[in-house]
């Protein structure tokens, strides 16, 4: 039996008739038409369906969107200010070449973007083991600790 | 700056320079559009039901049940295929004998692997075709299976195509100089044998296709092609028996990363526009990860049998090896190309004065395989850079010196191996070797690993060091087509028949461009992957797109600005050396005054000039470079920690130094998953033991450490007029052997079997 449900994406409220057993990303990338949230695996490990549920990133391949139902979603579309600027996490990958691909980095995204709200100011290696679960199969992760630490002075500046 | 004068090199961001790449921008927005990201009007799911076997006879498929669950449109089965379904031909490296193993898009009375496409079944959702995927009865009645490489050539072996009598798809015999007598004379022969374990590309992006057609024009479009839009526009139109291959339009979308496997000519890329034209409705399908690691190309899996002749000083005398290249169940689009590719290559950087290669790739009962980064050659140099440190342990010489000896000389170049590779001749086309070697020693402080290697570690680790010397190959297909067009606003669109597949092709073709035409690298847009837009091209793959895409487009930029400056001159009345093209017109240099706009200039054409180029290049470009590795191996618990990784590579010329660098680092986080983690297992019956990340595992961010970068250019590529080998796959290409070499040097034993899990290196250090 279809259930009604209401969820706030980025600021806008998508209210949907689903099936109980729909997945929250699919409700994300077919119900609201956001599809930088990307599917890589439907099973957990490789994080590139990573959204933040009430600030918290989420494998929203895990969760069904019923269980959504009431609460805050982040996406990637929700990042960048405006549409010819970019958040500057978005900005340092750009300029830090930590995209290859860009299949995986809508979910790095929003890991690190939560990461780097509880920790303003990890170390290489923090950052390291805060990325470890998310799988890119094309940059090795190198650019990509950089391009963090990179966005963690920019926000610290901005900050201060 | 005024405008007339010309636009410095660096302002230009051509070859050279690392401007920000063209890609980035929709895809951190998170606007990129991947192939499940499309959609079209009307548009219906394809779910593709596979076999549960790996090896089975059936004779119905009951397909009323499917048809009559909610949602579904159709159930297609072999039996609805012209012809039963046409086999899928080879594209490269084609062998005869291998054509009596080709694939056809759905089984039909015989499944040979756990994966492969029985039915397809359409529905509205991608939810109700699985649920009526379910309903599907299929009478399997399972047969004996083939697993092992050996065992496929085992007298009493089951055989998948029973009247064939074999199940060897391919053999080919290199031999090369006097083997017999290097042997008769030699001071130590080594005789080993070395397995590499089945892995694959896995791109994080599953594979996907829409397509539609459009009745009244009889023509397809399929979005989600990858790599090779025009040479699968080919086959799909041979396979559909259509004449006029122009009725078919593949789009490539953005693409999630290839590495050999993606954007080859799969079952589904036949059935899902069958599918289109069946229903009359758009047909998407995106495999599930599951699929993607029991269907998609699988790769590597190779037991070599090898024996090395040499001189007590450490001079090679000989090289011989007869391996096993374990294809899977069918013969798939690359024919021959890895056992070719490595049975050509194998001979590496060193002087032989005799060789003897042979390769047998046999059909099991596993997935059908396919090329991954640095195809063949991670393989060979595993081998051969393990033989080389097994001899300069026996006869007391340092790994280093015993390399040196042995490289081939800079005056040697070009160097014919006496090999070939799917018909071109494997000639070396430039190198300095030990000027690598001496420049890597030097960078990478190999005198400080070695003190770092003596020094006592902690808690029971055992320190080793490890290098890997290979040469890579790029650019084969031998033609590429390139178009460049320049407006009056001086804006420039250069299409390309090469293709993105996430590497960047956009940024470094708008950089060749930028420096040949003279114009700023802003003002450049790249078009690729639309055969609807783009008559020819041979794709990406092999590390061509810079070698062969590039020339292209240099020669056509260098010609639109030799055919403007010599029309400007007449009307300026001066030499065409003392004119200079900007976004605002020709003028003299150092005269801004006397400038022809673009507009007077372009008017006769439209307000746009328009070069095409076909690039031709029959032989193959040989970068190559050193891998180094120093790491800490826990026997206890079998952990292979990297403290330390090194590369030095040269690539003849480098067009971007952090694109460069940026595949150097992917490709090396792809190595090690080869040399440590990535495994396809299968248990006796051939079920899949490895089909979700759980148990095919990818490397992390915790397993990949941050690595050294060299890059030279002291051995342009004479083949090219650019000069570049390109750089796709020399990150990938050693990393099994320079850590295979490491852990041995760490254990003191001889390491012969990859990957090196945790389990393996217990078992090494306790043996």
């Amino acid at each position: 039996m279809n259930r009604k449900i209401s969820v706030e994406i980025n600021g806008q409220v998508v209210d949907g008739l689903v099936e109980p057993r729909l997945l929250l990303a699919d409700f994300i990338r077919d119900n609201a038409s956001l599809t930088g949230t990307h599917l890589g695996c439907e099973h957990g490990v490789c994080g590139a369906c990573t959204v933040q549920l009430d600030g918290r990133p989420v494998r929203s391949c895990l969760l069904f969107a019923v269980q959504a139902n009431g609460r805050r979603i982040a996406t990637v579309e929700g990042m960048a200010p405006s549409a010819t600027t970019l958040h500057p996490l978005q900005q340092a990958f750009h300029e830090s070449h930590a995209l290859q691909c860009g299949f995986c980095t809508p979910g790095i995204l929003m890991t690190m973007e939560a990461f780097l709200r509880e920790e303003p100011d990890p170390t290489p290696e923090r950052i390291r083991s805060a990325l470890a679960g998310n799988l890119c199969r094309c940059t090795g992760y190198q650019n990509i600790i950089t391009a963090v630490r990179l966005a963690a002075d920019r926000l610290q500046q901005t900050r201060a | 700056m005024t405008k007339a004068t010309a636009t410095p090199e660096a302002a230009l961001q051509g070859i050279g320079s690392s401007p920000l790449r063209k890609e980035d921008w929709p895809l951190v927005r998170g606007e990129g559009t991947f192939v499940a990201d499309f959609k079209r009007p009307g548009m219906v799911h394809a779910f593709v039901v596979r076999s549960p076997f790996a090896h089975a006879r059936f004779t119905t498929i009951d397909r009323e049940a499917a048809l009559a669950a909610p949602g579904v449109i159709d159930v297609i089965t072999a039996q609805d295929l012209p012809d039963r379904g046409r086999p899928i031909p080879t594209r490269m490296f084609k062998d005869e004998g291998s054509n009596r193993f080709l694939q056809r898009p759905l089984a039909d009375g015989v499944v040979r692997y756990s994966g492969e496409p029985v039915a397809v079944v359409i529905a509205d959702t991608r939810y109700s075709a699985e649920d009526a995927a379910e309903l599907l009865r299929v009478d399997y009645e399972p047969l004996a299976v083939v697993l092992d490489p050996d065992d496929a050539v085992a007298e009493d072996a089951p055989l998948l195509q029973p009247h064939t009598g074999t199940n060897v798809a391919g053999h080919l015999v290199v031999e090369i100089g006097a083997l017999d007598e290097a042997f008769a004379g030699a001071d130590l022969v080594i005789e080993e044998e070395f397995w590499i374990q089945r892995h694959a590309a896995v791109p994080l992006e599953t594979r996907g296709l829409l397509a539609e057609y459009d009745a009244k024009t009889e023509s397809l479009t399929v979005w989600g092609a990858a790599k090779i839009p025009h040479v699968n526009r080919a086959i799909l139109a041979r396979l559909l028996g259509w004449n006029d291959e122009r009725r078919i339009r593949l789009i490539e979308l953005h693409v999630g990363g290839g590495f050999g496997a993606r954007g080859e000519f799969y079952p589904e890329d036949y059935l899902i526009p069958f599918a289109a034209m069946r229903t009359g409705r758009p047909v998407a399908w995106v495999e599930d990860r599951e699929e993607n690691l029991r269907a998609t190309n699988q790769s590597r899996e190779q037991v070599h049998r090898v024996e090395m002749a040499l001189k007590a000083d450490g001079t090679f005398l000989a090289l011989k090896d007869s391996f096993i290249n374990n294809t899977g169940a069918y013969v798939r689009t690359h024919g021959m190309t890895v056992p070719g590719l490595s049975v050509s290559m194998l001979p590496g950087p060193y002087r032989w004065p005799a060789y003897r290669g042979e390769y047998r790739s046999v059909v099991t009962n596993k997935t059908p395989g396919g090329t991954y980064r640095s195809p063949g050659r991670f393989e060979i140099n595993f081998v051969r850079e393990r033989l080389v440190d097994m001899a300069a342990h026996r006869l007391g010489i340092d790994p280093v010196e015993i390399r040196r000896r042995n490289l081939i000389d800079r005056a040697s170049f070009p160097h014919d191996t006496g090999t070939l590779f799917d018909g071109h001749p494997v000639i070396y086309d430039s190198g300095d070797y030990v000027l690598l070697l001496e420049k890597a020693l030097a960078a990478f402080d190999y005198e400080g690993m070695k003190r770092w290697r003596k020094e006592p570690a902690s808690d029971g680790l055992r320190r080793g060091l490890g290098m890997g010397f290979f040469v890579e190959k790029a650019g084969p297909a031998e033609r590429e087509y390139a178009r460049v067009e320049l407006n009056e606003n001086g804006d420039v669109i250069v299409y390309t028949g090469t293709a993105s597949v996430g590497q960047g092709v956009e940024t470094i073709l708008a950089q060749v461009c930028a420096s040949h035409l003279g114009l700023p690298y802003e003002r450049i847009t790249v078009v690729h992957g639309d055969t609807g837009v783009i008559p020819e091209g041979m794709g990406a793959f092999g590390s061509r797109a810079a070698m062969l895409g590039g020339a292209a487009v240099m020669r056509a930029s260098e010609e639109i600005k030799r055919r403007l400056l010599e029309a400007a001159a007449e009307e300026l009345e001066a030499a065409p050396a003392d004119l200079v093209l900007t976004t605002m017109g020709v003028s003299v240099i150092g005269a801004p005054l006397r400038t022809v706009s673009l507009t007077r200039l372009l008017s006769a054409g439209g307000g746009v000039i328009k070069q095409e180029d076909r690039f031709v290049c029959e032989l193959l470009g040989f970068p190559y470079g050193i891998h180094f590795a120093a790491v800490e191996v826990d026997p206890a618990s079998g952990a292979v920690h990297i403290h330390r990784f090194a590369v030095a590579y040269d690539i003849g010329r480098c067009i971007n130094p952090v694109l460069v660098k940026g595949q150097i680092a992917g490709g090396f986080a792809q190595g090690v998953g080869g040399a440590l983690l990535e495994e396809f297992s299968f248990d006796a019956s051939g079920q899949p033991l490895s089909a979700s990340f759980m148990d095919y595992l990818l490397p992390t961010s915790e397993d990949v450490p941050d690595i050294e970068v060299l890059i030279t250019e002291d051995a342009p590529s004479p083949l090219n007029p650019l000069g570049v080998k390109g750089a796709g796959e020399g990150g990938t290409a050693a990393v099994g052997a320079a850590i295979a070499n490491a852990v041995s040097d760490a254990l003191g034993r001889e390491v012969t079997r990859l990957p090196l899990n945790p389990q393996r290196v217990v078992e090494l250090a306790t043996a």
